[in-house]
């Protein structure tokens, strides 16, 4: 039996170093060629979506349209999370021509955990640790040949102790 | 002694299972209840949760067992007549005993203790001897090493002593975690048996750090798997440790390592002794409880038989589950050494052809116990039994824990809690281990500590508000009745003391929890702070350990607190998980 308080504090979140890794390894394989002036515009920091406090509302600020559930999504996380501030979600996907792969926490305050631009000829596989404030459904996005897929998770966030 | 030998035999021999599986052969009729007809070439003993009880037991099984959504009314979640009408189980006979509560104390009189290490050894000897070298492997799943005073103060070394004797050649865990790494390192140097667990990995930041793995490239802490070979044939055994070890406990005793059901690393492994191995049948040694156990045969395939534990259920069958891959056989073998699982199997070139299940009651009246182990245990027990053995009070009434939402023995704790620790509110962890004590009975400090007994005893006096105690009901009670086995941890709803309040378990979290009264019948305020005392906190406290404080209560002599335990059901009215008998 036990009290445990996760200090959540919804202006921090773990956007910024995921996605740096994510694109590190990209660096290697982006083809020769690539225009400048396109890779400098996927770059662009989507600060609007990042404000959002509903998923529904992250997800058309970031992409503008709707994803459809897929089974070649697969999203390995925990059914009960060890430490709700640091859980290990990874998502990777079957589907060809991915271009970016994003995380979302519904019952967060704002919605939006990190977006990665999954750069042409990178294996679309990305790993990393999210801060949950409760129990919340977890939503995998995957953008592939300009369509939108997910999968969706109940990570639970208790209070612990108690087991027998 | 010598009745009750007569009453036991005469009870037993109808002794039964009968009802069920066709893969199942029917039980045996023979003149001892302990001699099997022989059946198979290999025979699998399986002993789990005996929570480190070395002597016999009283040890009354729950008359509250609810299943909700797709569990309800299916085994483990019945209990009383419905589970005896379930299993063929007569009423009035020795199994009605041994696995239900109905009338528990006119059958204890009659039929008296279970279990006990002196006398299991005797049946296991005596079952490995029947069918020879080489055909039988005896496997533990789990909570081996806690639950009394003495496995608490020799860190467990007292089970790996008791272990090696019995000769148990593997196990898996769960309470065994929590006397942290160096000691369960240190009690497995000295472990003739193997410990399994394929489900316990290297935090990544543990990992980055080098941290001692069984296997540094996938990040397993121990050896998930042996094959061994028995009536000629090689079979694996896989072990799966409680899966929610960090979270059901302090999570200071295992910093360096990530538990989880992890039934996609699972698959790889049993493919892998399928496909590579070419072994003839794969056992996976669980600790997942019945429930999870259940949702995962469905997922998984290739498993033979799950020995399951963790959940305390004694289930005399073993349940038929389908998968994409054929069937698996789902068991649960009780707890505290009251029963052994026998599994005979009849081995063919890859597969199993045949099985037979049985899970036998250990009547420690038909057993004379072994003498190495009890002298064994004689000795052990020595150098603290002076300490422990003081009539602190008498039962005042039959003294039990199991049951989802309260038992006598934590009713008795919340009551010392409350009274010693001047608290409105008292709340004691639902725990499945712990004896039953019959009504007029001496309770002793041993006793006290075979309620009690854990790693992270002390008591807490800390200020909640009204909103935050329902917070915590319903988050434990969200880990037993989550319509998700996944979801579940196991245990039992927190007892409360000073409080009384409606539970609706078929709700959702957050929903299930309504009617918080005082125990002067005041509405609990949900802005209100309240002055609540507990034990076994996740988070470090320094307040006496909670067997001292329940044995002042005892000491000083308190008349006893009869109140009904204050907890109203919604909904659940005609669940075959709830009996009013015995």
């Amino acid at each position: 039996m036990s009290i445990t308080s996760n200090e959540f504090s919804p202006a921090r979140r773990l956007v910024l170093k995921g996605a740096g890794i994510a694109a590190l390894i990209g660096l290697g394989v982006v083809p020769f060629g690539v225009p400048q002036a396109l890779a400098a515009a996927n770059d662009a920091y989507p600060a609007d979506a990042f404000k959002q406090k509903s998923e529904a509302d992250a997800i058309k600020a970031l992409y503008g349209k709707s994803p459809e559930p897929s089974d070649k999504v697969k999203m390995d996380a925990p059914e009960i999370a060890e430490n709700g501030a640091v859980v290990p979600i990874s998502a990777s996907t079957t589907l060809a021509d991915v271009t970016s792969i994003s995380f979302l926490v519904t019952e967060n305050p704002i919605a939006l955990v990190a977006s990665y631009k999954i750069p042409a000829g990178t294996v679309p596989n990305v790993a990393n640790r999210i801060k949950m404030a409760k129990t919340s459904n977890v939503t995998v996005i995957v953008e592939a040949g300009g369509k939108l897929y997910s999968a969706v998770k109940e990570i639970k966030v208790t209070v612990g102790g108690c087991g027998g | 002694m010598i009745i009750r030998r007569r009453e036991l035999l005469k009870g037993a021999a109808a002794a039964t299972l009968s009802a069920g599986l066709p893969r199942l052969a029917r039980g045996a009729d023979t003149a001892s209840v302990y001699d099997l007809e022989r059946f198979g070439n290999a025979r699998i003993l399986h002993i789990t949760d005996t929570h480190a009880q070395l002597r016999p037991v009283f040890f009354r099984e729950p008359s509250v067992n609810i299943g909700v959504g797709a569990m309800a009314g299916q085994p483990p979640h019945l209990v009383g007549k419905a589970f005896l009408d379930r299993f063929g189980i007569r009423p009035d006979s020795a199994d009605a005993y041994a696995f239900t509560c109905v009338e528990f104390e006119k059958a204890a009189a009659r039929f008296g203790r279970l279990g006990g290490f002196a006398h299991l050894k005797t049946l296991i000897d005596k079952l490995r001897a029947d069918v020879g070298e080489r055909r039988t492997l005896l496997l533990d799943g789990g909570d081996l090493w806690q639950g009394t005073g003495l496995a608490n103060a020799m860190k467990g070394a007292d089970m790996v002593e008791a272990a090696n004797l019995l000769g148990i050649e593997a196990m898996t865990g769960h309470w065994e975690f929590t006397y942290g790494e160096a000691v369960l390192r240190d009690n497995l140097s000295r472990f003739k048996g193997e410990f399994l667990a394929q489900n316990v990995f290297l935090t990544e930041e543990a990992a980055f750090n080098d941290a001692k793995a069984f296997d540094p490239a996938s990040g397993r802490v121990f050896k998930p798997s042996i094959v061994k070979e028995i009536g000629g044939h090689r079979v694996a055994i896989i072990g799966q440790a409680f899966p929610y070890v960090p979270i059901a406990h302090p999570k200071r005793f295992t910093p360096d390592w990530t538990f989880g059901i992890r039934d996609e690393e699972l698959q790889k492994l049993v493919d892998n002794h399928r496909n590579n191995d070419k072994v003839d049948a794969v056992i996976l040694l669980s600790h997942n409880g019945m429930d999870v156990d259940l949702k995962l045969a469905g997922r998984v395939t290739g498993i033979d038989v799950i020995l399951g534990g963790h959940t305390h259920d004694a289930i005399p069958l073993p349940i038929t589950v389908t998968n994409a891959g054929g069937v698996t056989l789902v068991t649960n073998a009780g707890s505290n050494g009251k029963f052994i699982g026998v599994l005979d199997l009849d081995l063919a070139k890859g597969k199993v052809a045949n099985v037979r299940y049985r899970l036998l009651p250990v009547f420690a009246e038909l057993l004379k116990p072994e003498p190495a182990m009890q002298a064994l245990i004689d000795k052990m027990r020595q150098p603290y039994i002076d300490d422990w053995d003081d009539k602190l009070a008498a039962a005042d009434r039959l003294l039990y824990r199991r049951g989802n939402f309260s038992g006598t023995v934590d009713q008795l704790i919340c009551d010392a809690l409350q009274s010693e620790l001047e608290a409105e509110i008292a709340l004691s962890p639902g725990f499945r281990w712990g004896l039953t004590t019959l009504a007029g009975q001496p309770l002793t400090m041993e006793d006290v500590l075979s309620e009690t007994a854990i790693t992270y005893p002390e008591t807490y006096v800390a200020s909640m508000t009204g909103s935050q105690i329902k917070d915590v009901l319903e988050d434990v009670c969200d880990n037993l009745f989550n319509a998700d086995p996944y979801y579940q941890q196991g245990g039992d709803m927190v007892r409360v003391g000073g409080l009384a309040y409606t539970c609706t378990p078929g709700e959702s979290v957050g929903k299930r929890i309504s009617e918080l009264k005082l125990g002067n019948g005041k509405h609990l305020e949900a802005g209100k702070s309240y002055k609540v005392a507990g034990w076994a906190s996740v988070n470090q406290q320094s307040g006496a350990p909670v067997w001292d404080v329940v044995a002042k209560h005892l000491r000083a002599g308190r008349p006893p607190n009869r109140d009904a335990p204050g907890v109203t059901l919604n909904g659940v009215e005609d669940n075959p998980g709830i009996t009013r008998l015995g």
